[in-house]
């Protein structure tokens, strides 16, 4: 199969080999889970348990609301000890409502939706409403609700389902050790969703650095004539939406726009296989791979775990921090984000915990500018990142959003290729949000006006309709006084 | 067909003159400016500036006759907002303000007395004779109005909290000019 080339990008120093071949193993359900209700992009889930309460295994903890939102569910069964607002796992470091879960132990299972024995017979829509009550959100990372892009399909044409194995992060191996060891589970998650979608062809994208991996979906994907496996060039960010849309099909995704827009939507490999457990067995999504790994942990593995352990828990496991590291980060080193403290939980979204020592990073304080563009040869979105953040730096951030800013991805290239160490991409974070700020306080003085001129027209007719009463009570008066 | 165009003509001729002349004698006086300026504030005439409600600051702004830090609900965002239309430097070292606010009413101290109610320009307080009262905050663009005529002192102005959904990273910190 042809493969597109993708302009940009940077090689990076993988260091995959620290887990890469370690099997994954399941943590041993720690004392207590943190389960936040928001964990997913979206409407927060509405919690529907008590503290006191006795849960099983799988009962809904707290149940999505509107359209884009997803249901969490108790990892375990046990007992809520409390629902309050703890940190986050998020770099503010800001609280947000969380469940804590005390595991009795013995793991004993809710009654489980039946399973779809046949969902190539069942309709996209059944497929769809059971991978969304499940809870399945985007597993590679952005933790956007998987049901909500399965219905991607009723929009327009969908030509074809990429799965997302690039795994292009360094250090991180959950997608990789899923791949070898539940080759058939993915492919089959992977065939269900694109009846869900209407797709004709899977294509399962798998980065050059990985052939166990690719032998292992070669093999599962053997029997089944409209699921190819590719290798991708192993070049960073191979595995972000877009750019792995282009690699594999050649097809541009405009700006703003969706892939679906040019009739591919992308999958991760892990989120495939939740969505297999969710149709062929009933299951929610209650636990994930994560890779725990960096130079200052003791033992880097890959292990099994369950939604809401805390991150210390899961650093004990893995024999704790042999170094002190410089930094710990949930994700992966270029796009991870560096965590408030260790006793936040693992979510749906994190797909890495990484203790990194000083001498892994790659920071150093910022020094000026030198012109020599290896920011804009870097750029995989075709931006000219120097510039952008020359605007940012002075805060012209509508001139920086005119040549592009949007559009960036938030790769970390241009900030990991600068020779002056320059926070490119912190930048671009910055004004990014700072825009979206702006964007909500336009729209919250478009609704004042709205409320101001409505009262506006309220009171008038309330004026009037005085008015009016007392002209027909003079009126009256007058009638009165006319024939006593 | 002469007299026609003939007489066409003339009538043009002399409607148009007139029509020309009330342009420039009836014309009503607006200034776009004013216009353009009225559309960057809140909008809800709360007077804190001391002008008479927006559109009189939008025209002692046109004028020059105010600074564009005058709008307090609207802060710092408005105050720069209107110094790029004036195209002048706005001086916003006074007006680091606490960011934007809103109104908080405190249930305990609460009469009922519903002067809050009828000051509030975008309705965002609801309550009834002799019942506590409480602000939707979602609509309450902090002008303050309601903090002044409270009589039991029960409403304070709060700075709207930061949540995940609002947090954003900060700027990189002071670095060599680059």
């Amino acid at each position: 199969m042809r493969i597109f080339p993708v302009k940009g990008g940077v090689h990076l120093e993988y260091r995959k080999e620290l887990t890469s071949e370690k099997p994954i193993v399941a943590l041993p359900m720690p004392k207590i889970l943190l389960v936040p209700v928001q964990q997913h992009m979206g409407a927060p889930a509405i919690t529907m348990v008590q503290p006191g309460e006795t849960v099983a295994k799988g009962q809904v903890l707290a149940r999505g609301q509107g359209l884009v939102s997803a249901p969490v569910h108790a990892p375990t069964s046990g007992k809520v000890v409390d629902i309050e607002r703890i940190t986050a796992p998020h770099p503010s470091g800001l609280p947000q409502i969380t469940i804590i879960l005390e595991p009795d132990g013995a793991d004993r299972w809710v009654e489980l939706p039946a399973p779809i024995n046949d969902p190539f017979a069942a309709t996209p829509a059944e497929i769809r409403e059971r991978v969304a009550v499940s809870g399945i959100v985007g597993l590679g990372g952005a933790s956007f609700p998987s049901a909500v892009k399965l219905g991607l399909g009723s929009r327009g044409k969908l030509d074809i389902l990429l799965v997302n194995g690039a795994e292009c992060e360094p250090y991180l191996t959950c997608d990789d050790r899923v791949m070898r060891e539940h080759s058939e589970e993915v492919v089959d998650g992977a065939r269900i969703m694109a009846h869900a979608l209407g797709t004709a062809n899977i294509i399962i994208a798998i980065e050059g650095n990985k052939p166990v991996a690719q032998a292992a979906m070669q093999r599962a994907a053997s029997q089944f004539t409209n699921v190819a496996v590719v290798t991708v060039p192993v070049q960073y960010p191979m595995g972000a939406e877009r750019h792995l849309t282009l690699a594999v099909t050649g097809r541009e995704t405009p700006a703003r726009k969706l892939t679906a827009d040019v009739g591919v939507v992308v999958h991760n490999v892990a989120t495939a296989r939740a969505v297999h457990h969710a149709v062929r067995f009933g299951r929610p999504l209650l636990s994930r791979v994560v890779t725990v790994s960096g130079g200052a942990i003791a033992e880097a593995k890959n292990i099994d775990v369950p939604l809401g352990t805390k991150v210390a828990d899961l650093l004990e496991f893995c024999g704790g921090l042999k170094r002190p590291p410089h930094r710990i980060i949930s994700g992966g080193p270029m796009m991870g984000q560096p965590l408030p403290s260790l006793e936040v939980p693992v979510v749906k979204g994190t797909s890495g915990i990484l203790a990194l020592l000083s001498e892994e990073t790659n920071e150093a304080p910022s020094q000026p500018c030198i012109r020599c563009g290896s920011c804009v040869n870097v750029c995989p979105c075709g931006l000219v990142p120097v510039e952008m953040a020359s605007f940012v730096r002075n805060e012209k951030l509508d001139d920086a959003a005119r040549i592009g800013l949007m559009d960036c991805v938030s790769c970390g290239g241009c900030s990991y290729i600068c020779p002056s160490h320059i926070p490119l991409v912190h930048y671009f974070n910055y004004a990014k949000g700072r825009l979206n700020a702006l964007d909500r306080d336009r729209r919250k003085r478009e609704l004042v006006k709205t409320m101001v001129e409505a009262r506006g027209v309220r009171l008038e007719k309330q004026a009037q309709a005085r008015r009016d009463a007392a002209a027909a009570a003079a009126a009256k008066n007058d009638a009165n006084r006319a024939n006593p | 067909m002469l007299l026609a165009i003939g007489s066409l003509t003339a009538m043009g001729a002399a409607l148009g003159t007139v029509l020309g002349v009330a342009a420039r004698y009836l014309a009503v006086e607006s200034d776009p400016l004013e216009q353009e300026i009225l559309s960057l504030l809140p909008g809800s005439n709360c007077a804190q500036c001391g002008f008479v409600g927006c559109a009189g600051a939008a025209a002692a702004l046109a004028a020059g006759e105010a600074t564009v830090t005058l709008c307090p609900p609207g802060g710092k965002g408005v105050a720069e907002k209107l110094a790029k239309k004036l195209g002048v430097q706005a001086d916003l070292s006074h007006s680091e303000d606490k960011g934007p606010m809103v109104a908080f009413i405190n249930e305990d101290s609460c009469i009922g007395c519903l002067r809050c109610i009828k000051d509030c320009s975008t309705d965002a307080i609801v309550g009834a004779n002799k019942q506590m009262h409480t602000v939707v905050s979602e609509v309450c663009h902090g002008c303050g109005k309601c903090f002044k005529v409270c009589p039991t002192e029960a409403i304070e102005m709060r700075p709207i909290p930061v949540t995940i959904e609002t947090w954003h990273w900060q700027k990189p910190g002071a670095h060599a000019a680059h």
